[in-house]
């Protein structure tokens, strides 16, 4: 057995290298996301957000962890009991798995001793793996809500298990043209081919794609406008209704975690990863070339998330009908027509930045649906529109 | 059901959605562009109130004080007049008359011998002060009012007068102070020829 471990550390202590960075930063990343989340929303809203705890409010994130795990472990006595425990890790669990082929910086593409910015680098089926399962997050909340044994946590339950039915499509049919075209499955094959001049990323070329990933990805993390296995006004918190203390901050890690997952794969797949105008090489393994790149990477990723956190404060929350009818109705076939079109200009040698074109087919869908949806929403009453709001006065008489 | 009701209910139509509207995208955008004004504007309305303290306007009515003249001797007279004039009945006034024989009080007939206001009684009208006819009981604008027990925060004649000396030298008097002829008790008897002046307002107010 030493002997085993000895033969096989030069290639066991990266990973486990990169499994601490991962095991030691999510958390913490998770716990501050909340607090920056805080100030961001709280200056949308012209607020000040929390600044007691610590200079500017630094560490109302710790004070909240603090608090969190120092709390009493309630259980209710009406509760599958080993579902409900089953279920928060098993959503931080498939939460964290999800990052074992993501790199978090740079990694080149041919495998190279020493540290490296990914648990398992140079796995082939890296961004199917990694949307596998992130979709298994689904059990969590399902087993959540169904342990809760609780009205509202099943509807929350059971709204999230069609939202995801409904996601995993256009969200793996938006990235097989990025695949198509990259021609790998793996992460750090994708990122790298996208580098040389900025228009090699993959955003200026399938626009459209991007547009359906982004859209799908948020409805994974479930966020808002997306959150209706959760929402609070509705149900009371959905699938976490029950749950307190530490079991909640699972919950919550996860989805923290989902939007760091999200936002890491929109950069690297859309943004151009760990490239930059004038930082577009192969990856070398000088330090400060490293660090750079790493730090390209995390800003923009910072920027997504920070973008992520922008649209929970614009956007309303969709009804869930509308939110199946968007799948199912505007980005399966949009993500279909954006797959179409990867197809022609790759078997016929086109010019690939005739593809920005796509970014066409989204206004043009929008134009449509909105015709449609004119004339569904103007029609009079009498022609037997659906009623849409109660009459209070009405029911009153 | 539609033909009895459809005669006492009026249908209100909802607006009609336009064609811009209905397409999403450029609410969006515009939701986004809004959210993003606000994020990076740098304007709060958050008030930071321990550490800051807000500014209160002048004519605010916070916590009664009773006024002292020029003398330091309580202005009041023991009229009752803001006693009578009370709708929550929080003012408890026992007149007694004042020492003849001492010099410093012989230009007063009666003065309060205890002067009680309860503040949680109070609902802050300011008919008190509008009754006063010499000026003597004013609202300031002292708002934040706390104590332990509901006995601490009825304010006898000492308390109120302890009112008067903070928010005096503070420099934060109500605008009401001193805006007028004071009435016959603290001007010497020379008005009283005159007629009365007018009850409770000033001749600038």
């Amino acid at each position: 057995m030493f002997e085993y471990l000895k033969q096989s550390w030069p290639t066991l202590w990266p990973t486990l290298g990169a499994i601490g960075v991962i095991l030691a930063f999510v958390p913490v990343l998770g716990l501050y996301m909340t607090f920056i989340e805080r100030k961001l929303a709280a200056y949308v809203q012209d607020r000040l957000g929390p600044n007691r705890v610590g200079p500017f409010g630094i560490l109302q994130a710790i004070a909240d962890a603090i608090k969190l795990f120092l709390k009493e472990q309630i259980i209710p006595d009406h509760v599958y009991t080993f579902l409900y425990f089953i279920a928060p890790t098993f959503s931080l669990m498939t939460a964290m798995f999800a990052l074992v082929v993501m790199p978090f910086g740079p990694v080149p593409t041919e495998y190279t001793e020493g540290f490296r910015y990914i648990v398992a680098p140079g796995i082939d089926i890296g961004i199917m793996m990694m949307i596998a399962i992130s979709s298994l997050s689904a059990y969590g909340i399902i087993l959540g809500g169904w342990a809760s044994n609780n009205k509202y946590s099943l509807y929350g339950a059971i709204r999230s298990c069609a939202q995801f039915i409904s996601y995993e499509i256009p969200l793996g049919l938006s990235i097989i043209g990025i695949i198509a075209a990259s021609g790998s499955l793996n992460i750090e094959q994708i990122v790298s081919s996208q580098g040389g001049a900025i228009w090699n990323w993959n955003i200026f070329w399938q626009p459209l794609a991007l547009i359906v990933f982004f859209t799908s990805a948020l409805a994974e993390t479930n966020r808002l406008p997306f959150d209706l296995a959760e929402c609070e006004q509705e149900l009371v918190g959905g699938f976490h209704t029950e749950y307190g203390g530490i079991k909640f901050v699972l919950f919550f890690l996860a989805e923290y975690t989902h939007v760091v997952t999200v936002s890491f794969l929109t950069a690297l797949l859309f943004f151009g990863g760990w490239h930059f105008p004038g930082l577009t090489g192969p990856v070398d393994a000088s330090l400060g070339g490293m660090l750079l790149r790493t730090f390209v990477l995390v800003f923009k990723v910072t920027m997504v998330v920070g973008f992520i956190m922008l649209l929970r404060w614009s956007l309303p929350r969709f009804r869930f009908d509308q939110l199946m009818g968007l799948a199912w109705k505007g980005l399966i076939p949009l993500a279909l027509l954006n797959f179409l079109c990867v197809a022609i200009v790759l078997t016929y040698d086109l010019p690939k930045h005739y593809l920005a074109l796509t970014a066409l087919f989204l206004v043009a869908g929008s134009m449509v649906s909105a015709r449609q949806l004119q004339h569904t929403i103007n029609r009079p009453r009498s022609e037997g529109r659906p009623a849409t709001n109660v009459n209070l006065t009405e029911s009153a008489i | 059901m539609t033909t009895k009701k459809s005669k006492t209910v009026k249908w209100g139509e909802e607006p009609k959605i336009g064609w811009w509207e209905a397409m999403y995208l450029p609410a969006i955008a515009g939701g986004l562009a809004t959210a993003i004004k606000h994020a990076f504007s740098g304007r709060t309305t958050t008030r930071q109130y321990p550490d800051v303290e807000p500014e209160i306007p002048p004519n605010y009515r916070g916590v009664h004080r009773l006024n002292r003249d020029e003398e330091g001797r309580v202005k009041c007279v023991a009229c009752y007049m803001c006693q009578t004039a009370c709708p929550a009945n929080c003012i408890e006034i026992i007149a007694a008359p004042a020492p003849k024989d001492d010099p410093h009080w012989k230009d007063r007939d009666k003065f309060p011998q205890t002067f009680t206001i309860d503040e949680l009684r109070c609902i802050y009208c300011g008919m008190c002060e509008e009754a006063c006819p010499v000026d003597a009981i004013e609202l300031t604008s002292v708002y934040d009012l706390t104590g332990y027990t509901r006995k601490e925060l009825i304010f006898d004649k000492e308390k109120l007068l302890s009112v008067f000396d903070e928010t005096s030298t503070g420099g934060k008097d109500p605008v009401r102070t001193n805006r007028g002829a004071l009435g016959p008790a603290s001007v010497e008897a020379s008005t009283a020829s005159q007629g009365p002046p007018p009850p409770g307002r000033g001749s600038h107010g």
